[in-house]
């Protein structure tokens, strides 16, 4: 066995496979920061549309609600092939497009339970629409979703792995490649097992600080 | 990227090739979901029981799996099943049907979310009941079935809907397998004819079939779980008449 995970683990291989996963953190971080930014537009808009602004509301349900309802990973193949540009620039873009509209729903959920009664309040302290967005009910609502909005990265970095499909040098393809050289079932196991061990030490973090939070938010 | 989505003869080709590529490859999804979901609700009330259960290994157990499972890609596991599985039972280059491979991947991810579901619904109702079950002479099996379960079925309907919106979308990581269904489909015909716009967006269009009514119904559960239940109104004099 210790034979065998030389064999494998070579320097060479694995400084190889960990350059994968700095592309893969590296990937979810951009994918992350774009699509919280445009999820927050895409709630607003849905949420505060009114008057002859309706049409914008409705046209950012359809979309919400259009790639809700279909695979991150159609996202990625049809972006892949009709977008010309850089590999991983256009594979953020792809994912970022995808986890938008995800986004977009928790923050709606956020956005909901913020009681009406705090507009009013802004309202008559002589606050501005765009004022009481910014100080009052934003920061509320981050408060709120940080749990959900981090569950949400543990899945975008779960999602990058789908960019093995389009050869994007991030962890699963490096490790693939690194597959490729292993005809033993054991050296096999031996590698998936580093791979699992890898994303679940980044996700299981992750998920250690949303129940942590979740936690301080119960008890105060 | 919707670059020629309008032309009429890229259409016509996609017609053509529709019952031979788009029609198996929609019914192999909705068989793999199908199935994958019968999977995933079995394990997931199996090991949802195990984590509200008393005995602490139980506990554990359930723990790992969950934990595991949740935690690492559904492409990873996929990718174990299928090129680890089929070596242990031979050295030949025998495969598992890609159906089999399917089912087993969702079956076993979904499993872990739906068990988090099915264990929140089982905490929620109050400890206090199960005391009173087992104050009466009931098992725990009896407990769950009678008195637990029917309850936490109103509380996990939405999250379980939701569950298998996602399922039906996890399906399409078997492309990455050739796993015949209907991303594969619509990936190998898209790089046959180059016909990109059409091919993804036709799939597109065929998951969000079969998504949406999911979605809503996600959507109208949530709303019906969050209404207060009605008292219903006892008629007691009419009670006392037929007593007397």
């Amino acid at each position: 066995m210790l034979e065998l995970s030389q064999q494998i683990f070579t320097p060479a291989n694995v400084l190889f496979m960990l350059k994968g996963l700095q592309m893969t953190v590296m990937i979810a971080v951009l994918a992350t920061i774009i699509s919280i930014f445009f999820g927050t537009i895409l709630a607003l808009v849905r949420t505060y549309s009114t008057g002859k602004w309706r049409w914008a509301g409705t046209l950012v349900a359809i979309y919400t609600e259009f790639f809700r309802c279909t695979p991150n990973l159609l996202w990625i193949l049809w972006i892949y092939f009709t977008v010309k540009g850089n590999k991983v620039g256009v594979s953020v873009f792809a994912i970022s497009l995808f986890t938008s509209a995800v986004v977009a729903e928790i923050f709606r959920g956020g956005l909901n339970s913020i009681p009406k009664g705090q507009f009013e309040g802004a309202q008559s302290q002589g606050f501005s629409f765009l004022q009481t967005l910014w100080y009052i009910v934003l920061p509320q609502t981050y408060k709120k979703i940080i749990p959900a909005l981090l569950s949400q990265v543990i899945t975008i970095i779960k999602d990058t792995s789908f960019l093995k499909m389009v050869d994007v040098a991030e962890f699963m393809r490096n490790c693939a490649v690194v597959l490729g050289s292993i005809y033993d079932v054991r050296g096999m196991l031996l590698l998936f097992a580093f791979e699992a061990l890898c994303y679940f030490a980044i996700c299981f973090t992750l998920s250690c600080v949303v129940r942590g939070y979740q936690k301080t938010i119960v008890t105060g | 990227m919707i670059k020629g989505l309008f032309d009429g003869k890229r259409w016509s080709a996609l017609l053509a090739a529709f019952p031979e590529y788009y029609i198996p490859g929609f019914l192999m999804t909705l068989k793999i979901s199908l199935v994958g979901l019968a999977v995933a609700l079995a394990l997931g009330v199996v090991f949802g029981m195990f984590s509200s259960s008393k005995w602490k290994l139980l506990k554990i157990i359930s723990r790992i799996y969950v934990e595991f499972i949740q935690n690492t890609p559904l492409a990873l596991q996929v990718m174990c099943y299928y090129s680890v599985l089929p070596m242990l039972f031979s050295s030949s280059g025998f495969r598992i049907p890609k159906f089999v491979l399917g089912v087993i991947g969702v079956g076993v991810y979904h499993g872990a979310y739906i068990s988090e579901v099915i264990r929140t619904g089982i905490e929620a109702i109050p400890k206090g009941q199960s005391e009173a079950a087992s104050s009466q002479g009931f098992s725990y099996l009896e407990t769950m079935y009678h008195i637990i379960l029917p309850q936490t079925i109103k509380i996990i309907m939405p999250p379980l809907a939701n569950q298998a919106l996602n399922l039906v979308k996890n399906t399409s990581i078997l492309a990455m397998v050739a796993g015949m269904d209907l991303m594969y489909f619509t990936d190998s015909w898209g790089a046959d004819r180059g016909y990109f716009a059409q091919a993804y967006f036709t799939s597109a269009v065929m998951y969000f079939i079969i998504c949406f009514p999911l979605a809503r119904l996600a959507r109208y559960l949530e709303i019906r779980s969050m209404r207060l239940p009605v008292a219903k109104t006892l008629d007691i004099q009419a009670d006392e008449e037929a007593a007397c």
